[in-house]
């Protein structure tokens, strides 16, 4: 069979794929949701500026920002966000070692130790966040 | 477009992990702990020379951009892949990542002019 | 236990008809069958006409790959106990066009592999005269896991990218091509990566990570992408550097 004819075999079926694939499968669907994850990892960093504009422009700016926040809906957004930004680091630290497996000696170590490594640093840096944030 | 693609992959990875780990701390306390009064909240004098100092505007710059570039990734390959917008692709990258470098702008824009 | 199971299974004949159908046989539950036993059963026994890819029947060949119950499975490693109860409804490879029945055109993935050149390539030949190219046991085992692949496919069966972009080289393909760049023997990886940081190369791919849940060889092609990535990234770094970092 010679590989010059054409991939467009009339008789051959080719399935579609439907626009709603991620839905298939729940595997597929958690993909999906940590891709969507990133979405809130957006809205969190604009929060961030947005405080930090009202944070320059004086106390009364301040303040109404910080009413604003503490709006049930505002807080509602947030705790969702939280859950989403949540999920996008435990899927990130758990897949790292597979982007980089750390070598030692020759032999590859096991990625849960790699992970929980990433899982110590994020303790340690929340841990000194919160410490500079409180004391004041 | 695809010469940059490893650019756009490092700011994507180091997105993620400044994400990952220093968004859900921050998340939580500045989102949910302050405003419901778990915790004390700095007040505005502190929080202001705190957010002065050049090293901690430096660090919010990184916190604010990087991630804005991972998510600006991430969202355009869920848009290509997720919805099949295949012939819209050139539109979605400017999109994605043109909203990206705006907000690193904004942000560059905020913190310099806080000193003062 | 239930005496007999319904396997549910995708016919197409392009000369009678335009789209698949499933047509059900009745056939014995034994605890110890796998899902080509049924389907040998069916062709030997019950329907003749039953096309479909088979040969070491232990799961070293790949040639029996298709979807059980939804899943891209060796029909010789699925065992009909471990599906849940029901019919088990069998098709052929998901993202191939099929040809007959469970039979599926493999073209696309062949082209694809030699676009990766998949063996050893080497500015000089060694000449014998110095000897074999040796290797230790720490450099087999940096590409080791990647030179397990038997090429079933599954992965491809498994990848949504696959499916939604028809250049996407895939990941069996790049598994293998990050076998040879691994290997100490190979002086090839510029050249792969050249060709494989095109579009429909390793930068089409979002780690969904299916290809690796699906490979029963336990290659990780996954992993060998996003390692592929990182490589790749810090050598167009490298590239920026004056005099490309050297």
């Amino acid at each position: 069979m010679s590989m010059s004819h054409t991939p467009y075999h009339p008789r051959w079926h080719r399935e579609r794929i439907s626009v709603w694939w991620w839905l298939g499968s729940a595997r597929y669907a958690r993909f999906v949701l940590r891709e969507l994850t990133s979405v809130f990892v957006a809205f969190f960093a604009l929060v961030t500026l947005a405080e930090l504009r009202a944070l320059g422009r004086g106390p009364e700016a301040h303040a109404r920002f910080l009413e604003l926040l503490s709006r049930p809906w505002m807080v509602g957004l947030n705790a969702l966000a939280l859950a989403f930004v949540a999920f996008h680091t435990v899927t990130w630290f758990n897949l790292a070692p597979r982007a980089m497996p750390v070598r030692v000696g020759g032999r590859r170590l096991p990625d849960a130790l790699v992970a929980g490594a990433n899982y110590a640093a994020w303790l340690f840096v929340s841990a000194a966040i919160a410490f500079f944030l409180l004391r004041r | 477009m695809h010469r940059i693609t490893p650019l756009l992959w490092l700011l994507f990875s180091a997105g993620g992990t400044v994400a990952a780990l220093f968004y859900p701390v921050h998340l939580l306390l500045l989102g949910i702990a302050f405003p419901l009064g778990w915790l004390a909240a700095p007040g505005y004098d502190s929080l202001h020379a705190l957010v002065a100092h050049p090293l901690v505007r430096l660090y919010l710059f990184v916190f604010i951009s990087l991630p804005l570039f991972h998510w600006a990734h991430r969202f355009r390959y869920t848009l290509y892949d997720g919805l099949q917008l295949k012939h819209l692709t050139a539109l979605i990258a400017c999109l994605c990542y043109g909203s990206a470098a705006l907000g690193t702008l904004a942000a560059a824009y905020a913190l310099v002019r806080f000193a003062g | 236990m239930p005496e007999t199971v319904t396997l549910s299974v995708s016919r197409y004949r392009p000369e009678r008809e335009a789209e698949p159908v499933f047509q059900d046989y009745e056939v014995p539950f034994r605890k110890d069958w796998v899902v080509l036993d049924a389907l040998n059963y069916v062709k030997d026994r019950l329907d003749g006409t039953l096309s479909f890819r088979w040969s070491c029947r232990m799961g070293v060949c790949g040639s029996c790959g298709m979807m059980v119950n939804g899943q891209p499975k060796l029909t010789c490693s699925a065992f009909l106990a471990d599906q849940p109860p029901g019919p088990i409804r069998v098709e052929p490879l998901r993202f191939f066009p099929v040809i007959r029945d469970l039979v599926v055109d493999l073209t696309d993935f062949l082209r694809k592999l030699k676009k990766v050149t998949p063996w050893i390539v080497r500015e000089r030949e060694q000449p014998l005269s110095e000897g074999e190219y040796r290797q230790t046991p720490e450099q087999l085992d940096a590409y080791k896991p990647f030179s397990m692949c038997i090429n079933c496919m599954l992965c491809y069966a498994a990848c949504p990218i696959y499916g939604l972009e028809p250049s996407f080289v895939g990941p069996a393909a790049l598994a293998l091509a990050q076998r040879y760049n691994l290997d100490s023997r190979d002086q090839g990886a510029r050249e792969r990566r050249e060709r494989l940081t095109e579009p429909g190369g390793i930068w089409e791919c979002t780690f969904v990570g299916e290809c690796s849940e699906a490979c029963p060889k336990n290659v990780d092609p996954a992993g060998a992408i996003q390692q592929y990535k990182v490589s790749s990234a810090l050598a167009w770094v490298r590239m920026l550097l004056p005099r490309g970092g050297r």
